[in-house]
């Protein structure tokens, strides 16, 4: 490959990756940090290619080491992250659960209170609600 | 037929690279993360998929195959079956195999000289260098992290001997970089000092700086990574591993300042001037103890409370029994609110891993800056197994190795009560004025059980 060209991919991944991250709350900094760390184990793809054309018992056994940690980084990365994300995802949920369950009884809450109201009151809003 | 197959290969990296971005992207958010990392693994398979089929891989299949099964099963178990609060050692250590697999790469392919140009070979020389230090770095952070190796400030105070080393390092990877001929011996002795350059990085570091250096690694990493992938011809590997190291080198400046140090100085602090530890101080002055029921009760008809947690939470795997104290306490109608600092824990963002594991709702979380506001109308402050980002010399004493760290303001709280598990320092192993403070009791014990005997406490209340 071109060193020129290769150089714009670097510049602009490079900028993707600082971009994508920018934002990010700091309650996520521990599965982003194992989410790339599973990324960059990429390097199975260029293991798997050294091994696939190295000769040579030293470059063999080489070649076999960097295959056999890059896929314990892919697979250990993967785990590692997906159980932790697991954790935030049903968090997520049971917080928007209860957030939905609260708004649902402050709702009901309201329609009771306006309930009575309405019947301690006077029947002009009773009947003003009837024609609505 | 070569060519149409090396068109999809290529094809292929260029989806998994897109897939990469897009996984990263939905990763950043917390509703959205776990169908990142998904598709960041759809990326993977494809990328892995493709390589098998790639017409340089004229052989060693079988070999290939054994050595992903190998690696594949043992950390797949591993990975499994680790306790949550073990996970910076273990990303510490899946870390390093990555830089280690770099490296590895580059060994093979500077051993087969001849056939790359020499761009090809200075960057594989650059990456074999960042993937060894990555390697031997994160091993020992990983090392460190599981209590196995408790190394000191080995050769912390021979800057000299760093600089030589490194010059010795740039001097091979030059003669390395420039003939087109194999040299294994020069290889070799590049090799080793490499590795040696990352644990003499790592063996000094060992306080709040440990979380910054972990995603230092990973931005290291990734880089070894990105060049390796320039010289394989491996678009895919280069924009992961840019994106990896362009993130991580972020989130490294974020975790830096977070201490309020800037990287050069945690990084020249490990090369040179040993932390004085005042070692004459360690002894505590007079503090309040006081018994968990006591504790408990302060908390249970108090208002505000707000829970600091820290390492010793993590190690006593205490954070589902916090969460059920502040169910007790809020069913009594206290106000619970937790307090995490940026490098509470081992790792950026540790605790709230924990927390969210143990489902206490995000809402009741707070970073440094909102909860320091407020503290001043906090009537009981919990700390939980945390020393150092508690620790008022932070403010005070210009000695200390965390002097200039922003702390939680705990001391602003109505009154303080410390569970501390013994006798022990914080991981920087220092000394905390806070312990002796006016407002300060101080309950010792496993993290677990003391605040199990106050959820008992509580509970007999009733």
């Amino acid at each position: 490959m071109d060193a020129f060209v290769a150089l714009y991919l670097f510049m602009l991944a490079g900028i993707a990756g600082y971009v994508l991250i920018a934002n990010v709350p700091s309650i996520l900094h521990t599965p982003l940090l194992s989410g790339s760390n599973f990324i960059h184990g990429v390097v199975l793809a260029g293991a798997i290619v050294a091994l696939g054309h190295a000769e040579g018992t030293l470059e063999i056994s080489i070649g076999f080491f960097g295959v056999m940690a890059a896929t314990a980084n892919v697979v250990g990365g993967y785990v590692v992250t997906d159980r932790m994300l697991a954790m935030f995802e049903s968090s997520a949920k049971r917080n928007k659960r209860r957030v939905e369950e609260e708004r649902r009884q402050l709702a009901e809450r309201h329609l009771t209170d306006a309930d009575t109201r309405d019947a301690s009151k006077d029947s002009a809003s009773d009947s003003t609600g009837a024609d609505a | 037929m070569i060519n149409s197959s090396s068109f999809f290969i290529d094809l292929a990296y260029f989806f998994s690279a897109t897939l990469f971005i897009y996984g990263l992207r939905r990763m950043s958010s917390p509703i959205s993360a776990r169908t990142g990392i998904w598709i960041a693994a759809a990326g993977m398979l494809l990328a892995v998929a493709a390589s098998f089929a790639h017409p340089n891989v004229t052989g060693n299949h079988w070999l290939i195959l054994f050595a992903m099964l190998i690696g594949g099963v043992f950390s797949f178990i591993h990975a499994k079956r680790v306790v949550i609060s073990e996970m910076p050692q273990m990303i510490a250590l899946y870390n390093g195999l990555g830089g280690g697999a770099a490296a590895a790469i580059a060994s093979v392919e500077l051993l087969r000289a001849a056939e790359h140009g020499p761009s090809q070979r200075i960057l594989a020389v650059a990456g074999a260098l960042i993937g060894c230090i990555a390697f031997s770095g994160s091993l020992l952070a990983f090392a460190k992290l599981a209590g196995w190796a408790k190394f000191g400030n080995w050769f912390s105070r021979r800057q000299t001997a760093y600089v030589a080393m490194m010059a010795v390092v740039l001097l091979l990877g030059f003669i390395l970089s420039f003939s087109n001929t194999a040299h294994p011996v020069l290889l070799l002795m590049f090799f080793v000092l490499a590795l040696l350059f990352g644990v003499f990085m790592t063996s000094p570091i060992a306080q709040a700086d440990m979380p910054v250096l972990i995603s230092l690694y990973n931005a290291a990493a990734g880089l070894a990574v990105a060049f390796e992938g320039f010289v394989l011809g491996n678009p895919a590997m280069m924009v992961a591993g840019t994106l990896v190291c362009a993130a991580g080198a972020l989130l490294t400046r974020l975790m830096a300042r977070a201490v309020n140090r800037r990287l050069s100085e945690i990084l020249y602090s490990g090369f040179g001037i040993p932390h004085e530890i005042n070692e004459t101080t360690t002894q505590y002055g007079h503090v309040n103890e006081v018994d968990a029921f006591d504790a408990a009760t302060t908390m249970a008809f108090a208002e505000e409370v707000v829970i600091v947690p820290g390492y010793g939470m993590a190690v006593s795997q205490a954070q589902h029994k916090v969460q059920e104290l502040t169910q007790l306490l809020e069913e009594r109608g206290v106000n619970v609110q937790f307090a995490i600092h940026p490098v509470a824990g081992r790792m950026p963002g540790h605790m709230n891993v924990l927390l969210a594991e143990a489902g206490v709702a995000y809402e009741k979380i707070h970073d440094i800056g909102e909860i320091n506001n407020e503290m001043k109308k906090i009537d009981v402050a919990l700390v939980i197994g945390a020393n150092d980002i508690v620790n008022l010399s932070a403010r005070t004493d210009e000695k200390s190795p965390l002097h200039g760290m922003p702390i939680l303001n705990v001391d602003e709280a109505s009154s303080v009560i410390v569970l501390k598990r013994g006798d022990g320092q914080g991981y920087a192993g220092l000394d905390n004025p806070l312990l002796q403070h006016g407002k300060t009791r101080v309950h010792f014990g496993d993290a677990r059980e003391s605040v199990q005997e106050m959820i008992s406490a509580i509970k007999s209340l009733d």
